[in-house]
């Protein structure tokens, strides 16, 4: 609030930080809440409309298991899985995203930009444009490499602690080999097949099935809960490692959680979907934006990134004259914002 | 400016590299670079005789093996100046940024010199190759101009980290729209993949003299600021102080650094990291005068993109592994190498 009050009205300054507290904790809910509210329509309008529109009542006949003349197919085998994977996929970038840009301090030390992602994907292109291998196998291998990933990255940039834009700018150096193994992978490809590529390039969700979307979903809800109960410990670890420590937190074991946990869903998510670009980078400073200041971002962060993924995908199949796809819209809007952000940093001075 | 640091201790055996020595590692690489290019000519996915290459160095194509030999030769000649063209040009631009991470690839200007060209053939039908250059390079100077802009706000001015995230970050964001404006494309989608990836593969005389003379304005541009580069590698107060005019130097080499990569885009696509680790080379074999250096990394960047192409050729045969990917192998290493270098009060 404002100026610092005398010593005699203490109470009232209780209160009014209590106070501040609860209205805060209560805008925090209303956020989750309405970011919820808006991720389940996106998800109910992409499950109806497309080039035929479907009425609620088929929609939800197909999910109870009804048959529905036509919408079975259309909404049961094209647009739920879709509908799904976009949910899962938005949601694990989100919530691993924010965990980095939390644990690291710094909103470019997203999995996107320091290499995680484009090591998933590599791994992946490999196994299944060379190796000819498919669903679990990829999924295992593409985990496994960004987890080496993420230590290389990570042990790389340890000379005197980790500072915040060496990592940053290793990542971007270890991205550019990885990424340049893609192109490799892709390019030996048969024929050139665009939509494989793209979905290794940028991420996609054409052709969405159910047996991409199973790996992704049951990784999430694994998942999901192990980051959530870490959200206190991480959120003591902002203050500094020694502060986080003094605080009672076991700071390396909560780091090495967290970091497993949070490539893990980056990996699924990509095995499933591809590296959806700039998501997991965008939904922590967006929904820092919505939430305010203090408190964990964990869930909207999540939120964000689902109802980002959702949007994008039904945007990029239907507002353009050509279909894109998601990866592909998140990447345009995603770009500005990096700018942006590379600029307010800069210009706020000092280190990121 | 306390923030500036030059990439390497002061030292005095290596600042005052002999004459000798330096003529001496000269004709070195000027050998490596002949022995390169006469083995990118013989190096390929079909195995030619000595014979073959001499009769197609001398202009036949009578049989399979002289006609493959044939198409190498217009390759390795691009090769040659797109090396050198990238070599040079990082070797200014580390000059004149006084930046050990300054590349033409790692600074952004490579991908904005793509998404000009991109955005040129996709919404005004731009078709002519000597269109993309002038694209090419309006692209890289928007590009260069932006990241310096960019990496130069806040504390402390443009240090080497700043400019390289901002860079980075740039890179990134156009790479991202060039996806965008390709991809419905079907008609241009193929090749610009390709052509994105960065290769010389597909050369031809013609396509080589459409660039010569934009490399020619630009090689002559970079050498003559040798001597202006030596003086403002002392410091902006000490250069003006010795009576160059900082500002206009910095342009002028500049200038001549961007049409050099932005002509080589134009031609090859985005290949990066050559500006990267050739200077840095260069600086050990003929010690940090640029007078020296700068000819020296024209001849290496030529050597290693012929290298690498050669390479690229070679160990994945029957199949081309494109020059593009080659060097992001072998110098983003040394890019993390020079990072982990710096130390944490510049970071």
């Amino acid at each position: 609030m404002s100026a610092p009050a005398p010593a005699a009205v203490r109470p009232s300054v209780v209160q009014a930080v209590a106070r501040g507290r609860r209205r805060r904790s209560s805008r925090r809910l209303l956020v989750a809440v309405a970011l919820a509210v808006l991720a389940v329509a996106a998800f109910a309008v992409t499950l109806m409309a497309g080039q035929t529109f479907y009425p609620p009542g088929d929609v939800l006949g197909v999910i109870l298991g009804e048959r529905v003349p036509g919408a079975s197919f259309t909404v049961g085998r094209l647009r739920l899985p879709r509908g799904v994977l976009a949910v899962v996929a938005g949601f694990s970038f989100g919530l691993a995203g924010v965990t980095f840009q939390t644990m690291l301090r710094n909103p470019l030390a997203s999995p996107d930009i320091i290499g995680i992602s484009s090591g998933a994907s590599a791994a992946a292109a490999i196994a299944i444009v060379s190796l000819s291998l498919g669903g679990t196998q990829v999924s295992v291998l593409a985990i496994v490499s960004a987890l080496l990933v993420a230590l290389l990255v990570y042990v790389l940039a340890f000379r005197d602690g980790v500072v915040g834009t060496r990592l940053i700018l290793i990542g971007i150096g270890i991205s550019a080999i990885l990424d340049s193994v893609t192109s490799y992978a892709l390019s030996r490809a048969g024929d050139w097949d665009l939509q494989e590529a793209m979905r290794w390039l940028t991420g996609s969700l054409n052709g969405t099935t159910w047996d991409q979307v199973l790996p992704a979903l049951v990784a999430l809800a694994v998942l999901t809960p192990v980051l959530l109960s870490r959200a206190h410990d991480l959120s003591a670890m902002q203050l500094g490692d020694d502060t986080g420590a003094a605080l009672g937190v076991r700071v390396e074991r909560t780091r090495i959680t967290v970091i497993v946990a949070a490539v893990g869903l980056i990996a699924f998510a990509t095995s499933a979907a591809g590296p959806i670009a700039f998501v997991a980078f965008l939904s922590g400073p967006i929904a820092a934006r919505l939430v305010g200041a203090g408190g964990s971002l964990l869930v909207p962060a999540g939120l964000v990134g689902a109802l980002l993924v959702l949007v994008a995908d039904f945007a990029g199949q239907f507002a353009f004259d050509a279909r894109f796809p998601v990866g592909v819209v998140t990447g345009v809007l995603g770009a500005p914002y990096l700018i942006y952000l590379i600029v307010r940093t800069h210009r706020a001075g000092g280190s990121l | 400016m306390t923030s500036v640091r030059t990439d390497r201790p002061p030292d005095a055996a290596l600042v005052r590299r002999p004459a000798r020595v330096r003529a001496l590692w000269l004709l070195v690489v000027v050998a490596v670079l002949a022995a390169l290019m006469v083995a990118s000519v013989a190096l390929g996915s079909r195995d030619v005789s000595w014979a073959d290459v001499w009769a197609a160095l001398g202009g036949s194509d009578a049989s399979l093996e002289q006609a493959a030999v044939a198409k190498r030769i217009p390759r390795t000649l691009l090769a040659v100046v797109i090396g050198a063209a990238l070599g040079l040009s990082g070797a200014v631009m580390q000059g004149v940024t006084r930046n050990p991470l300054a590349d033409p690839g790692i600074l952004g200007v490579n991908m904005g010199a793509s998404l000009a060209v991109v955005s040129a053939v996709a919404f005004f039908g731009l078709t002519a190759p000597t269109g993309y250059i002038w694209v090419a390079m309006a692209g890289a100077a928007l590009s260069a101009v932006f990241v310096y802009a960019v990496g130069s706000l806040g504390r402390g001015g443009p240090t080497p980290l700043k400019l390289a995230l901002a860079g980075a970050v740039t890179s990134a964001a156009c790479a991202s729209f060039v996806s965008a404006v390709v991809l419905p494309r079907n008609d241009i989608a193929g090749s610009f993949r390709l052509w994105q990836i960065g290769g010389v593969g597909g050369a031809s005389y013609e396509r080589i003299g459409q660039i010569l003379p934009f490399l020619a304005v630009g090689f002559a541009v970079c050498l003559l600021s040798a001597r202006a580069l030596n003086s403002l590698a002392l410091g902006d107060e000490l250069a003006a102080g010795l009576g160059e005019r900082v500002a206009v130097i910095r342009a002028t080499a500049a200038l001549g650094a961007v049409v050099l990569c932005g002509t080589a885009t134009a031609a090859a696509g985005p290949i990066g990291f050559v500006g990267l680790v050739v200077p840095h080379a260069c600086r050990l074999l003929a010690g940090v005068d640029h007078r020296w250096t700068l000819p020296f990394s024209a001849l290496t960047g030529a050597a290693l993109l012929t290298a690498a192409d050669a390479a690229g050729r070679v160990v994945a045969r029957p199949a081309d592994v494109e020059v593009g990917i080659v060097t992001a192998l072998i110098g983003a290493p040394f890019f993390i190498y020079i990072v982990r270098r710096q130390k944490v009060r510049d970071l």
